[in-house]
Formats: C-alpha cells, sequence, structure tokens
C-alpha cells in the first residue's frame, strides 16, 4: 500500500530557511572523495535533526501558530478523494490549490467577534491558520477537481489523469 | 459550569452502553459566559441537525453527535479521522433555566446557548 507523503507546515519550512534548524553536529564533514560511505551517516543526520525540528518546532511552525486538521485520502479507482475535517469555517475561509503534484488546503478560522464580551471558561477549539498538503500518488486533471464543504467536511474530487487510470488488457492467444 | 468528562479529543471516550461497548470520540467545547447566560460549542464534524441527541438530566447536559452515513469512497490510502461518533457530558450550572436551552448547528459546530434564570442575572437597580 502506498502512503502518500503528507507535509506539515513546519516541515516545509525547514526546506526554505534553515534558521530553525537545529544541528547536533559540532564540526564540519570533511571534504572526502569517498562520498559513497558517508551516505548512511548523513542520512541518519538528517533523520535525527529532523526529529529535533520536530520536537521544537518554532513559534511560526503550524503547532503554534495552527492547527492541524485530520486528513484522509482514497482512492477510488477514477478519482482521488481528499477529505479534511474543517469544522465552523466559512467556504471563503478555505484554499484549495495544486502545484506540482502536491495538493495544498490552506485557509483560517477567525474568532468571531462575539466573544469578546464574557468570560471564556474552557478553550478547546484552534483558531488561527492551517496549511495541509498531500503529494499526489497519480497525476490528475487539475482543470476538473471539484470541491465541496458540507457539515464541516472538506471533500476534493481529483479525477486521474487518463494515463493513470487502470486499464484492463485482454490477453488473446493466438 | 463544570465538565465531568475531561478527556483530549485524541483518546475516545469509552462509554458503556446496554450490553455493547461503544467508543465515543470527544469533541473539542468552548464555553462562554455573558452576562444572560452561557454558550458552548461543540466541534463535530460530519454531524447535522439529524444526527444530534442532546440531553439534560439530573443537572447535566449530554451532547451525542452521530456522523451522517456517507458513501465509501474506494480504498483508503491514508487515514487520519476517526469514523466514531461524539459523546460528552457537562455539568450544569444550577442557575440555568434548562427549559430555554436553545441548539444549533452549522458546518459541523454546535452551539448550544443556556440561558441563566430570571432570578440570577444581574439586575440594575437606579435610584430615583
Amino acid at each position: 500500500m502506498a502512503f502518500p507523503k503528507l507535509k506539515r507546515k513546519g516541515e516545509e519550512t525547514k526546506t526554505t530557511s534553515n534558521l530553525n534548524h537545529m544541528s547536533i553536529i559540532r564540526y564540519q564533514v570533511p571534504q572526502l572523495s569517498n562520498w559513497s560511505s558517508f551516505d548512511r551517516l548523513s542520512s541518519l543526520r538528517d533523520e535525527v535533526n529532523r526529529l529535533f525540528d520536530f520536537s521544537w518546532p518554532s513559534r511560526d511552525s503550524g503547532l503554534f501558530s495552527g492547527w492541524s486538521p485530520a486528513l484522509d485520502v482514497f482512492d477510488d479507482k477514477d478519482n482521488l478523494v481528499v477529505k479534511a475535517e474543517l469544522p465552523g469555517l466559512k467556504k471563503e475561509e478555505i484554499n484549495v490549490s495544486i502545484h506540482d503534484g502536491v495538493l495544498t488546503l490552506s485557509g483560517e478560522r477567525k474568532r468571531e467577534t462575539e466573544k469578546k464580551e464574557g468570560e471564556t471558561f474552557r478553550s478547546e477549539r484552534y483558531f488561527g491558520k492551517f496549511q495541509r498538503s498531500v503529494t499526489l500518488p497519480t497525476a490528475v486533471d487539475s482543470n476538473k477537481v471539484n470541491a465541496t464543504y458540507k457539515d464541516g467536511i472538506l471533500t476534493v474530487e481529483l479525477p486521474k489523469a487518463e494515463e493513470a487510470k487502470p486499464k484492463q488488457i485482454a490477453v488473446s492467444v493466438s | 459550569m463544570n465538565t465531568t468528562l475531561n478527556k483530549p479529543a485524541s483518546q475516545p471516550d469509552v462509554a458503556q452502553n446496554g450490553a455493547n461497548r461503544v467508543s465515543y470520540l470527544t469533541p473539542l467545547a468552548n464555553i462562554l459566559e455573558t452576562k444572560d447566560g452561557y454558550v458552548l460549542e461543540a466541534e463535530m464534524p460530519g454531524v447535522n441537525k439529524d444526527g444530534l441527541e442532546i440531553t439534560v438530566e439530573n443537572g447535566e447536559l449530554t451532547i451525542v453527535g452521530h456522523r451522517a452515513a456517507v458513501e465509501s469512497r474506494g480504498r483508503e490510502l491514508y487515514r487520519e479521522s476517526r469514523p466514531t461518533d461524539y459523546r460528552r457530558s457537562f455539568e450544569l450550572d444550577p442557575s440555568i433555566d434548562t427549559a430555554h436551552i436553545t441548539a444549533r448547528v452549522d458546518q459541523g459546530v454546535l452551539t448550544l446557548h443556556l440561558p441563566k434564570a430570571e432570578a440570577v442575572k444581574p439586575r440594575k437597580i437606579t435610584v430615583g
């Protein structure tokens, strides 16, 4: 079973800027001609660094400035279907985009103005920005993507590109 | 108003329901007190008006949300959501006028208005 790669906002900031990159290597890796022996070590180092990046997210990463809505991905032969739980938003507050085979859902939930008067007893709901990205496992026809929002669930239907659809090939006996 | 069931949303709450043990998700909730009463909001994505059961018994408010049936969407490649129903109970303050609680659900968010009884509302008395 192939799992599409899911990116959280925090991981994206790592690739674009190294400001929050926490390195646990104190010395410079010497310039060696024989790189192959270092491959496994450097990928391990990347893994460890990624672990640190994730455990100590910076202020602007997804864990603090927004929330990470639950995402489901389905495959029904002709379509990919992506669902996200986004309760209590307005249609205008949700953005859906596709770029280079990556589907991105983003938006912002604003606090309603009625909240400002009164005393808060309990506050568990998330407010603010969210962003989730899915690397689509097959090519899709991005002109025919359809998104609907009902009962707080966003459903995005992405028809597969012709070449990505499963095809039955008849075997002929000669 | 206190929450009697106070578990994080990621851990489904297991409630005894007759002979069957049914597991429920605890919806995330916000509670606000205004001068006229309380406003309770609970997030239940996938639940519409028909799937809601709201009961008040012995000073305890219970909300149950059954997810609307959805057609199967083929093979599951990845899943983060849980397909279980929602349930949560709240202990009500005695000042709440339980006969006048109103409820509304919009895009998976349930909003309850729990008015205070007339007797306990703050009253301004002007000196003549």
